[in-house]
This record gives C-alpha cells, sequence and structure tokens, in this order.
C-alpha cells in the first residue's frame, strides 16, 4: 500500500505521564528535589508500542475498556499531546471532536460563543455570518441564541457544539464518545451527517467503549487494552473481543451476591447455578435461542412467597423480568430449590440476573439479590437490538 | 513557532476572536466597562501626583512634570498588564489546549495584544494632557511607535517565558508580582532620574541602561514631551554602552521563543 492512500500512520508510539506524588508544582517542591534527589512523582506507562494505519476514506474504531489508553491515543492522534517516542504522522487537515464545545463559555452568548468556536476552526466571521443561520437551524436552537450559555441546558450546548464542528471542512475527524449525547432524534441527525460525511470520503476515527456503533460504522477497528493493541480487525471480531475482555473484567464484580443484606429470617436466596438444559455442568456461555436453566437455592420458601427474576444487558437495560405470581407458579412449603428454564432468545453480549423474594402478590420485595449469576451470548449473529426476535424473509 | 505562521489567516482569525472574547469577558458587568482601562491609570495618576507631585515636590526642576509622570505610569502599567496576562494566558486556556491543537503562542499573544490596545488608548489621553499643559510637539514624536514597539517585543518575551514557568510552577504569580512592585521603585516612572544623579550619576546610568523598561519610558519621554529628558543615547557617553537596552530586548525575546517552542509540547499535559 502507498504511503498516499494513507490518511494516518502511527508507529511504535510510546507515551508516559509524570503522576506528581503530592502537590508539587511548587518552587518548593522543586527546590526541595533538587537536595533529597527524589523523583516527586511516578511514571505511568499508558502506551507501548502502538503502530497501526489509517486508509484514507475509512471509519475507523478505536475501542477499549475505560483506563485502556484510548484517549491518550485520540490525543496523540490530535497533536495535543507529545509521544515519547515513535510518531504520528497525518496525511490532510484534521479536526478532533474530543469534547464537543472546547473552549465555549458561559458567560459568553449562544452567538458569541458559536463565533468564537470558528474561530478555532478556521471560520472568519464573513464566513460565519454565511453559514450562520444554518448552523442554529440543524441545531434548532433559533430562539437562544442571545442567552448567556450559562443558561443552556447541557443538551443545547451540546447540539450548539456538534453543529458548528460538524463544519469543519477536514480530511479527517476524531470523534471521542460524542454520540453518546443529545436524545434520540439528535443523535439520528448525527449519525446521517457522519455518512454524509463518510459520503464524501472524510476519514473518520471513532474512539469508543460502545460496541453498537462500532458496528453500526465502522469498517475496521482496534482493540486496544492496557496500553497496548490486542488487535486489529473487522468491527465484528472486534466486538466480540472485546464482549470477551470484559466479560472475563466483571468476573470479579459477581461477588457472593447471594449473602448481602439479607435478613437470615425471612425468605431468601441461599445460591444460584446456570447451565444449559439437559446438561447440569454449570455455562455462561450460550447461543441466542439456547434453553437454560437457572437452579435456585432458596430458604423458608411458602406458597404465600413469589420468587422474582430479571435479566439486564450489560447496558444496564432491563431485558426481561417475570416472577411466580405472574406465571400462576406456587413454591412448596419447605422447597430447597426451584429451577427456570428460560430460552435465551438474546442478541450477543453480557447478562447479568438479578432475583427477589416477594410477598403479597408481587406488591412487596423481602429480599433483593443482584447478579445471583451471569451469563454470555455468543456472537454468532449479526442481527442488533435488544431481542432476538424470530423472523423470517418471504 | 514559525514567523510566518504567526499571521497566516487561521491563526489572525482566531487571535481576532481570543482578543474581542477577553474583552467581552473583562468588562462584562460593569457599568463603566471599558472605561476602567482608562480610569484606572488616571486614578493612579491622580494618588501619586496628589502624594509626589503636590506634597514631595518631586520633578520641580523637570518641565511639564505632571504629563512626564502620567507618561512613564501609562506604559509601567502597560507593562503591567502585558506581563501578568501573558504569564496567565497558557493556564487560563488550559480547557483549551487540552482539547484541541493549535498554535499556543496565539494565546499568550492575545493576552498582550488587549494590554496593548489599553495602552493606545491611553496614550491618546497622554496627548490630551500634553495639548493642555502646553508641551511644544516636536518632529521627535514620530519616533514614538518605534519606542511603544520595543518595550511591547520586551513585555511579549517575559510573557513567554513567565506563561511556559507557570505551567509548571504557580508560585511565579505571586514572585512577579511583588518582583513588579519592586521594579517600579527601581524605574523612573515616580522620580526624575537627575534626582538619582544627584545621589549617585553611575546609578543613575545604570538604571537608564540596564532596564529596557526604564529606556523605553525615558525615550518616550525624550520624544514626546521634552529634551531634558535623561536617555541612554544623551546621558551615557561611551557609545558602546548605548544598545545594551536593545541588546537585552533581543537576547530576551530569543530566550524566551527558544524556551516557550521546547516547553509547549507538554503543555497540555502539565497544564
Amino acid at each position: 500500500m502507498s504511503d498516499k492512500e494513507l490518511a494516518v500512520t502511527v508507529r511504535d508510539l510510546y507515551k508516559s505521564f509524570k503522576l506528581p506524588h503530592e502537590q508539587s508544582g511548587g518552587v518548593k517542591q522543586a527546590a526541595m528535589g533538587i537536595f533529597s534527589r527524589s523523583k516527586g512523582y511516578e511514571t505511568q506507562k499508558v502506551l507501548s508500542d502502538v503502530s497501526f494505519d489509517i486508509k484514507k476514506g475509512e471509519f475507523f474504531g478505536i475501542v477499549g475498556r475505560n483506563g485502556s489508553g484510548k484517549s491518550t491515543l485520540l490525543k496523540l492522534l490530535a497533536g495535543i499531546y507529545a509521544p515519547d517516542k515513535g510518531f504520528v504522522q497525518v496525511n490532510g487537515s484534521l479536526t478532533p471532536f474530543i469534547e464537543l464545545g472546547v473552549g465555549f463559555n458561559p458567560e459568553l452568548t449562544g452567538r458569541e460563543n458559536l463565533y468564537l468556536n470558528g474561530a478555532l476552526l478556521g471560520f472568519d466571521r464573513g464566513q460565519m455570518d454565511e453559514m450562520y443561520d444554518e448552523i442554529v437551524g440543524f441545531a434548532e436552537l433559533e430562539k437562544f441564541m442571545d442567552q448567556k450559555l450559562k443558561n443552556y441546558s447541557s443538551g443545547m450546548q451540546v447540539r450548539l457544539a456538534f453543529s458548528i464542528a460538524i463544519r469543519a471542512k477536514s480530511d479527517i475527524l476524531l470523534i471521542d464518545e460524542v454520540l453518546a449525547v443529545g436524545d434520540a432524534a439528535f443523535q439520528q441527525k448525527c449519525y446521517e451527517t457522519f455518512f454524509e460525511l463518510k459520503r464524501q470520503g472524510v476519514t473518520i476515527i471513532l474512539v469508543t467503549h460502545d460496541m453498537g456503533a462500532v458496528l453500526k460504522f465502522c469498517d475496521r477497528a482496534l482493540l486496544i487494552s492496557k496500553g497496548r493493541i490486542t488487535s486489529t480487525g473487522t468491527p465484528f471480531d472486534i466486538s466480540e473481543e472485546y464482549l470477551e475482555q470484559n466479560y472475563n473484567a466483571d468476573k470479579d464484580t459477581v461477588d457472593n451476591p447471594i449473602k448481602s443484606q439479607v435478613n437470615e429470617n425471612a425468605p431468601h436466596l441461599e445460591g444460584a447455578k446456570m447451565h444449559r438444559d439437559g446438561d447440569i455442568k454449570v455455562a455462561e456461555a450460550y447461543e441466542p435461542g439456547d434453553t437454560a436453566v437457572i437452579e435456585i437455592d432458596i430458604k423458608g420458601g411458602d406458597e404465600s412467597v413469589g420468587l422474582g427474576i430479571q435479566l439486564f444487558n450489560s447496558d444496564g437495560v432491563y431485558c426481561f423480568g417475570t416472577n411466580t405470581y405472574v406465571d400462576g407458579y406456587k413454591l412448596k412449603k419447605g422447597i430447597k430449590r426451584v429451577a427456570f428454564k428460560v430460552k435465551l432468545d438474546l442478541l450477543p453480549g453480557n447478562y447479568t440476573v438479578n432475583a427477589a423474594t416477594m410477598d403479597k402478590g408481587a406488591t412487596s420485595v423481602i429480599s433483593y439479590h443482584s447478579k445471583i449469576c451471569k451469563f454470555r451470548i455468543k456472537k454468532t449473529t449479526e442481527v442488533e437490538g435488544v431481542a432476538s426476535l424470530e423472523h423470517a424473509w418471504e | 513557532m514559525k514567523i510566518s505562521n504567526i499571521f497566516s489567516r487561521r491563526n489572525r482569525i482566531l487571535l481576532r476572536e481570543l482578543v474581542a472574547t477577553d474583552f467581552k469577558l473583562r468588562y462584562q458587568g460593569s457599568v463603566l466597562g471599558y472605561l476602567w482601562s482608562l480610569l484606572k491609570p488616571l486614578m493612579l495618576f491622580a494618588i501619586l501626583y496628589v502624594v509626589f507631585i503636590h506634597f514631595l515636590k518631586f520633578g520641580s526642576n523637570v518641565e511639564h512634570f505632571p504629563v512626564y509622570l502620567l507618561l512613564g505610569i501609562v506604559m509601567w502599567t502597560f507593562f503591567t498588564e502585558a506581563t501578568l496576562q501573558g504569564m496567565q494566558a497558557i493556564v487560563s486556556r488550559g480547557d483549551l489546549i487540552r482539547k484541541i491543537n493549535f498554535p499556543k503562542y496565539i494565546i499568550v499573544i492575545s493576552g498582550t495584544i488587549s494590554a496593548l490596545i489599553n495602552l493606545a488608548l491611553n496614550l491618546l489621553v497622554v496627548l490630551i494632557f500634553v495639548l493642555f499643559n502646553g508641551v511644544d510637539l516636536h518632529w521627535s514624536a514620530l519616533l514614538l511607535p518605534f519606542t511603544v514597539l520595543e518595550l511591547y517585543v520586551f513585555s511579549l518575551a517575559i510573557a513567554f517565558l513567565l506563561a511556559a514557568f507557570y505551567v509548571k510552577y504557580r508560585d511565579i504569580s505571586h514572585i512577579w508580582e511583588v518582583f513588579l512592585q519592586g521594579a517600579f521603585y527601581a524605574t523612573p516612572i515616580l522620580y526624575p532620574v537627575s534626582m538619582v544623579a544627584a545621589q549617585s550619576v553611575f546609578a543613575a546610568k545604570l538604571l537608564v541602561v540596564i532596564n529596557p523598561v526604564a529606556q523605553t519610558i525615558q525615550d518616550a519621554r525624550h520624544s514626546l514631551i521634552t529634551h531634558q529628558t535623561q536617555t541612554v543615547w544623551n546621558y551615557v557617553d561611551k557609545l558602546w554602552i548605548q544598545p545594551i537596552p536593545i541588546i537585552i530586548v533581543f537576547v530576551t525575546i530569543i530566550w524566551a521563543v527558544w524556551y516557550f517552542r521546547k516547553n509547549q509540547r507538554y503543555f497540555a499535559e502539565n497544564v
């Protein structure tokens, strides 16, 4: 591949930060440092040995968990930080959207902020005058432009910032999690804008931990973990790997949830395990449509006591919930174990199960247990959304 | 920081907006607004006038001493404003620097430009006083812009140094404020150089030679108010000593630009 087809080249990039031990931003500490020879800071390696290329016109995703170094990488790409070693080469003009509304000042009006922000993108007054109506129209803020920015809601600020940011005529756009803000209608608008820009041949780099956005937009993605590139590949492969990584990292968070804050004398759960129907071996990974059984150990079961189950995905979306009252199932007195059989018509991702014991027809909860178990739906399909509905094209 | 870039279109636009924003913010919510930047030096002048001219009879041997004093105050005010604003420029725009990559020196320049605009307006006030005081304007008044340019370059150099330093060591702002207080008295603003010369001629000469601010103030007074003013050019006899203030300015700006360039790569992570 010739260099002309590349928008961004990154080679052997290293970056570390000096973290001061205490408030060492003073002459006193600097003076003391001369005598004591103590460094007064720790070096934290944020990125090591990072190399990759981004082709022109590509929609490229950079994915990683919080603290993986993806934001530092973004700032290196944007030229905000200087690398310790290695280099970043950018062919063409680059506009970072690291945070929307950079330089916005709460004491200025929307209009004044717009002109200032425009100047940062390289637009003079005349150009801004020409685009003014279009920008304000896109942001849907016609009535508010002469109000001070401090009186804007955060959503309004973001809309204003985004509307001006997309005017930047750059060859490369660098976007950091901006899709996460704004209401659904505005997000839709943003998506359409990105597609339009992509059609015009703009290279877009999206940094995110939202796999949905990566699957939806990106041509290629890179997974970064602990400051190193774990892999580069198709969004599909990367998102699969990312989910697996997350799943393993999550493991520690489900720690003995059963016993927490439970009145030992009231009906409560003592344990739970999950396995495939017809296979008693505990399993965590399933395929969409698999039937699973959650076996729940209960103490103090009674005919009047009910049991409820809730499924949540990793975004915290409540996907499904039911209880024994709704389903007309009665717990026998003295029952020790209940099996909940469920067909997992869910989409690939990580899920957690919460459970509760209740009484009086589910109007009051006796004990609530979060994360009694968790499971993963393997990536075998590319359909999107929340539920895996049975479907056909005819 | 290439010279050609300083005046590129994009940087000009940015500079203009930053200066305009600074102005809007500074005088927002005050009734007299911009008038304050004229009133402040005038009020300082009024106080010093009463104390030093009325009571202590300073400068009775200098013609038009009140205007002479005012011009000195106006130029000194510019120096303090430009250096203080320039020093804080990088830190106070830290939010920008952390999120977008653009030439950092633009912010320092914008901090000094608003001081420069104030100086221009204050000089107009001085000019009004000059006319009312019956000063004979000389052709030499045309030299004033060059003197102001020299003072601006020196202030900008100091601002660059302080701005880069301030990112790492916040103590510098306190140190600099105290330093400015001392320097105010070490600069012949309140008192004419002749007063020092009465004690020690060497000290009087030293005063104008090692301090470019003193040199420019004396030059400005010489060209605008009275040719009696002792400047480095007419007061120091040795020819090789005369250009020392200008050499100091030159060396300072080169050092400042070098130091600022060296450090600006790390502003985003240190600020």
